[in-house]
């Protein structure tokens, strides 16, 4: 029998990873390279959160949640909106806690779009948008962001993307791999151009707490009329360093929500009832959490800045997540040979731009989410190969 | 937490930094950041810059023991001058005034069992303002200054994550 014929199209249709040889290389040199290649945090999850784990395990809380999430955590989540990102959602309609913001952002699509709707992406992105459209049996279109623009979309990219079948945008700012973000009157710009078109905003905002302009975080939720039309995702991964307790949360207007929480329902049943105890927690004391590791971020995202602005390699600041994106097209070669070279040469691992579309390529992900000893060695090292590699 | 008080947690926890990268850090000119230090050291913010050392795996390991002291204070000096006469020993390396049941908690290395000992009964109990001496030896060292001595630093994260 022919086991690949009884597959589903769908799952046929999603193309292999443009870095599938260096993802193999990466993964048999693991061990013996300082690795910048990782898009999680470093950090340990912190010790009040851990703790509050392990009390809930302590006390038998071991059974299912309601379906959305305990009513304490959407309360939270609720007030953290609010208190952070002056926005309003109501936790008993308008909140869904998630297994991450990947499953979000998978069942934010699923309960929007019919097949053939066209869901716009600005590449480069996170992975999983431009899959998680095709498993819909939607039609990604992708818009390339230019570095000269410093990756954010523009009005008139937006508007030559439009059709009759646009029926979502995806946006995912603060950016990976970019490390990009989207100032107020940039968002302003785009709702100018989206106001009267019947179109869902989809908003990745996992990195909102990592950024590092003193301008802080602003959700395209926040602004006038958008509220209704944005559905916003949210998590616990990136900015309390909790990748591995798998829990993340979608908020928006309460007919999505409802449509998404029954795909939730019988998908995933409720999120995993320890990681929700700690994320309380987490938001409880979400400013002592977050504001040591982000400061520690933010020096280490300056050190790798500088450094590869001083070796000739073009960056422009990149003000969040934890990504620095540089040009390598000075050295005449690809992502692709850049990075496995370099892993194969200096035992560094980075990623190359391509994985996060074709527009990436010419580019590659520096991760600064790894020790202070770590970035440095990596630099010195960077430095020396990309001194090899210039032309003369 | 102004610059200068950014500067200084970043010594206390890696003092080999060099002005040039702590400029990067706290995004400030290189210069600016050296004056800054300059100015914290010549008026004793900055007092030394110490590595944290694990002697247990070194051959020459000392015993270290905590000596918990009650005195009776002094006109007109108070305890400053008895913790004087204690802390200026060699084999002092911490000394503390104390609230609660004893006074000055102090810090002590020294070869041997032996020497913590002889020490404490000939340069510490002797004293006229000592009232008494209780003496804990330190068996394992956990963490200190920050540093957690027994951590492991090994990354398990996946060798790609995008």
């Amino acid at each position: 029998m022919n086991v690949d014929a009884l597959l589903s199209d769908k799952v046929k249709a999603i193309p292999p990873s443009a870095i599938r040889r260096f993802f193999d290389l990466a993964n048999e040199m693991k061990g013996q390279v300082i690795s910048l290649s990782i898009g999680e945090p470093d950090f340990v999850t912190p010790w009040a959160i851990r703790e509050a784990g392990i009390y809930s395990l302590e006390t038998g809380n071991t059974h299912y949640s309601p379906n959305q999430g305990f009513i304490e955590l959407r309360e939270a989540i609720s007030h953290y909106m609010k208190r952070r990102f002056h926005l309003q959602y109501a936790p008993k309609t308008q909140v869904v806690v998630t297994v991450g913001g990947s499953e979000a952002i998978d069942i934010a699509v699923r309960a929007v779009i019919n097949p053939g709707d066209e869901v716009i992406i600005p590449e480069p992105c996170f992975v999983a948008y431009k899959n998680c459209v095709l498993m819909a049996g939607g039609v990604p279109v992708t818009i390339p962001l230019r570095a000269e623009d410093n990756f954010v979309l523009k009005p008139d990219q937006l508007k030559a993307a439009l059709s009759e079948k646009t029926k979502m945008i995806m946006l995912g700012y603060p950016n990976n791999p970019t490390g990009a973000v989207m100032s107020r009157e940039q968002l302003q710009d785009l709702v100018a151009v989206i106001r009267d078109l019947p179109v869902m905003v989809l908003s990745d905002e996992l990195y909102a707490e990592l950024t590092y302009d003193p301008a802080s975080h602003c959700s395209i939720a926040e602004l006038e009329g958008m509220a209704e039309r944005t559905i916003l995702i949210g998590g616990f991964s990136k900015a309390f360093a909790m990748t591995g307790w798998r829990i993340g949360f979608a908020c928006g207007p309460e007919p999505v929500l409802s449509a998404m929480n029954k795909i939730h329902q019988y998908v995933i049943m409720s999120s995993p009832t320890t990681a929700q105890d700690a994320a309380i927690e987490a938001l409880r004391h979400s400013h002592e959490h977050i504001t040591p590791m982000r400061d520690e971020y933010n020096r280490r995202r300056r050190l790798v800045v500088h450094a590869c602005r001083e070796m000739g390699l073009g960056c422009f600041e990149p003000l969040g997540a934890f990504y620095v994106f540089p040009d390598i097209r000075s050295t005449g070669l690809t992502s692709n040979e850049f990075c496995e070279r370099f892993l194969q040469e200096e035992k560094v691992a980075i990623v190359p731009g391509n994985a996060f579309g074709e527009c990436g390529e010419g580019f590659v992900r520096i991760s600064y989410a790894s020790s202070l000893e770590n970035i440095r060695e990596a630099m010195v090292r960077l430095k020396r190969f990309v001194e090899r590699n210039s032309p003369k | 937490m102004n610059k200068k008080e950014e500067i200084l947690s970043l010594l206390e926890s890696n003092a080999k930094l060099s002005a040039a990268e702590l400029a990067v850090m706290v995004g400030r000119p290189a210069a600016e950041v050296e004056k800054t230090i300059a100015d914290l050291e010549s008026n004793k913010t900055i007092l030394g810059y110490n590595a944290v050392i694990n002697w247990e795996k070194t051959t020459s390991a000392p015993v270290t023991a905590l000596i918990e002291v009650r005195v009776t204070p002094q006109r007109g000096q108070g305890f400053d001058h008895i913790a004087q006469r204690i802390y200026r020993h060699d084999q002092v390396k911490s000394c503390y005034l104390m609230s609660g049941g004893f006074d000055l908690m102090v810090i002590i290395e020294d070869k041997s069992l032996k020497d913590v000992a002889m020490f404490v009964s000939d340069k510490i109990a002797p004293l006229d303002s000592v009232l008494s001496t209780q003496t804990h030896f330190i068996l394992k060292k956990y963490k200190m200054n920050g540093t957690e001595f027994h951590s492991k630093d090994e990354d398990n994260r996946e060798a790609v994550v995008l």
